[in-house]
């Protein structure tokens, strides 16, 4: 028997709501950021035109981006050896690692960066005084919790344990059983932790502004403040940018989760 | 000398002892099972050949050489794993090509050794499916013949076939026995299943408790059990406790009846001993006043199994079981007046110095 394709009534009014409830907004603000500068009118590209030539605008997006994929870089080395080893060799320490990763989402942000300064202050300057260092420390730590849900969601869903001893008994060490055959086991969840990082760091407001440091989203209050229809032709081009990444997340995990289904299925 | 040494395995969980003295010497190219039940320590000892785990007092010789401490990476030894192991971001071929590009041989010698060993396995065809694009059995020929790239020194299989239908299985063991026949490999074979045990091995080594029951060929293992446990475990066995009465006669006591054993005639007079008689040993028909070494009694159930049909007999205080040709069963339906046989020759006796264990229902 054929499935009914066509959507419900009832289904289609809450599904226009919903889409109304998020498109709305930007639709507005994109109409916004179509007004001329001196009169205030519609319809003119000249915001987007002045966020395209800006350099600042470049110039933090770049440091943005940069750290997070610094961060990205850390908390996958730190990361995903150390979930590894917890679900091999120390699966009792799981639920220590989880209650850790929940306490950045506890911690507000400000006692973070404020508990951070303090604690860093007397640091070399090429720490304390860099974004590549302070500034990478504090986003490893707000990003641990995603992180660490990911990969470990990654690392339940296959099975560890005999990878890991078929992979030795082919004779391979450790690096090589890591990179080889857990690693690309786990791709997936590496990459969705990676873009919620990502994620978190391009969008990441108080603590680069509590500490000084001038990233795209203390850029972005900057335009906001001065340069109201500007303001809105940044934070959609800067959306976009974000959207394009979070795309570029379903396309991978939808091709990698339907051979996941498959070995699920199988097993 | 063996190739293979178990030296006095000791290995300890807590306070449960998993391995308590394990001895096993396996010549060059035989193939031992390990049989037992859940938790009677026979993963364990794999899992310590395999270098997946350390004993913790005991030695593993393979060829004179002692590996007890070496790395599992560096002891050569295939595996193939109760779970569906291939990795699954590999196809078939790539699975199988794994351990040889550790070892660096070169491209060529890797294809042709991949595409021998894919068609060994049955799978020429299908090199470059994914795990998830192969069925279970299949998947467990590929991990065969990935174990069997590396030439290991041994070739161990840990319930490599308990995750596939019946069917498969029995397909499967057939080819393990025959690829191990034709490459003439080392083999130790962890099963809880005591028909595949006994069908594709050399020697069996029942476990039990953490121990050795007993080791030795598939038909000895059936015919001569050396402890109630083994008799129990291999097969079905009907048990009967009885006394020596008379040595020289070779007559026992059993239930207020005298049977005549041959095996008692090396019994001392009043030995506690338990009569053990195979089911397709017992001879049953309508009842026609108990002869001599016979039971009377009711046919209790009826078990189709096939060829034969297990009949359940109760009667004398006894409770006996008997494997008969399903047409003859046929003419004693449940309920009939029987006389059951049991053979004197046939019959094995064994010390009750032990109690018995509790393993399995009988059907």
């Amino acid at each position: 028997m054929r499935a009914r394709r066509h959507l419900a009534p009832s289904a289609a009014v809450w599904l226009l709501l919903g889409a109304a409830y998020f498109l709305i907004p930007l639709l507005a603000t994109f109409l916004f950021s179509l007004r001329q500068l001196k009169t205030g009118h519609c319809c003119t590209a000249a915001s987007y035109t002045w966020v395209i030539h800006n350099g600042e605008f470049w110039h933090t997006l770049k440091l943005s981006v940069e750290l997070a994929l610094e961060t990205i870089a850390i908390s996958l080395v730190l990361f995903v050896p150390t979930v590894y080893w917890v679900h091999l060799k120390l699966p009792k320490l799981r639920s220590v690692l989880a209650f850790l990763a929940l306490i950045p989402f506890v911690v507000p942000p400000i006692v973070l960066v404020v508990g951070l300064l303090n604690f860093y202050k007397g640091t070399p300057n090429w720490f304390y005084g860099q974004p590549w260092g302070f500034l990478v420390g504090a986003y490893v730590i707000l990003a641990f919790p995603y992180m660490f849900f990911s990969l470990d969601s990654g690392f339940r869903a296959i099975d560890v344990h005999t990878l890991t001893e078929a992979s030795q008994s082919l004779g391979a060490g450790w690096p090589r059983t890591l990179l080889t055959v857990i690693l690309p086991n786990i791709r997936a969840a590496a990459l969705a932790g990676s873009f919620l990082t990502l994620a978190i760091v391009l969008g990441e407001f108080t603590i680069a502004n509590l500490a000084l440091f001038h990233t795209f989203p203390i850029y972005l209050q900057y335009v906001n403040e001065t340069q109201a229809y500007a303001a809105g032709a940044t934070t959609l081009v800067s959306f976009g940018i974000t959207w394009a990444a979070m795309l570029s997340l379903l396309l991978v995990g939808r091709k990698r989760g339907q051979r996941a289904a498959f070995l699920t299925g199988a097993r | 000398m063996a190739y293979l040494e178990l030296q006095d395995l000791h290995r300890d969980f807590g306070t449960v002892k998993a391995l308590d003295g394990i001895e096993i010497g396996l010549g060059e190219g035989e193939f031992l099972s390990l049989l037992g039940p859940s938790g009677c320590g026979k993963t364990t000892a794999l899992r310590l050949v395999a270098g997946f785990d350390r004993p913790d007092a005991g030695h593993i010789v393979v060829d004179g050489k002692d590996v007890t401490r070496i790395a599992p990476n560096k002891r050569d030894m295939g595996m193939v794993f109760q779970a569906y192991s291939l990795f699954p971001n590999m196809t078939a071929r790539h699975n199988v090509e794994f351990g040889l590009r550790i070892r660096g041989k070169d491209r060529a010698d890797r294809r042709k050794r991949v595409d021998d060993l894919l068609e060994l396995v049955g799978l020429g065809h299908a090199g470059d499916r994914y795990p998830h694009q192969l069925s279970g059995g299949m998947q467990q020929r590929v991990a065969l013949a990935r174990a069997l790239a590396i030439e290991p020194r041994v070739l161990l299989l840990d319930e490599p076939l308990s995750a596939l239908d019946a069917k498969v299985r029995v397909q499967l063991r057939e080819e393990i026995r025959r690829i191990q026949l034709e490459l003439g490999i080392t083999t130790l074979y962890v099963t809880h299943d005591q028909e595949e045990a006994l069908s594709i091995s050399d020697h069996v080594a029942v476990m039990y408790g953490g121990k050795i029951e007993q080791m030795g060929a598939p038909a000895e293992m059936y015919t001569a059990p050396a402890t109630p446990f083994v008799a129990e475990f291999i097969g079905t066995m009907n048990r009967l406790e009885a006394t020596v009465v008379d040595p020289a006669a070779g007559t026992v006591e059993t239930g207020g009846r005298t049977l005549t054993v041959e095996a008692a005639r090396s019994k001392a007079r009043g030995a506690r001993v338990l009569v053990l008689i195979r089911p397709e040993t017992v001879e049953v028909a309508a009842a026609n006043g108990a002869g001599a070494n016979s039971i009377t009694g009711e046919v209790l159930t009826h078990t189709f199994l096939g060829p034969v049909t297990r009949v359940r007999i109760a009667g004398d205080g006894a409770s006996l079981i008997a494997d008969m040709p399903t047409a003859r069963a046929a003419a004693l339906p449940p309920g009939s007046k029987v006389d059951a046989s049991l053979p004197a020759g046939e019959a094995r006796l064994l010390d009750l110095d032990e109690p018995l264990p509790d393993l399995q229902e009988e059907i």
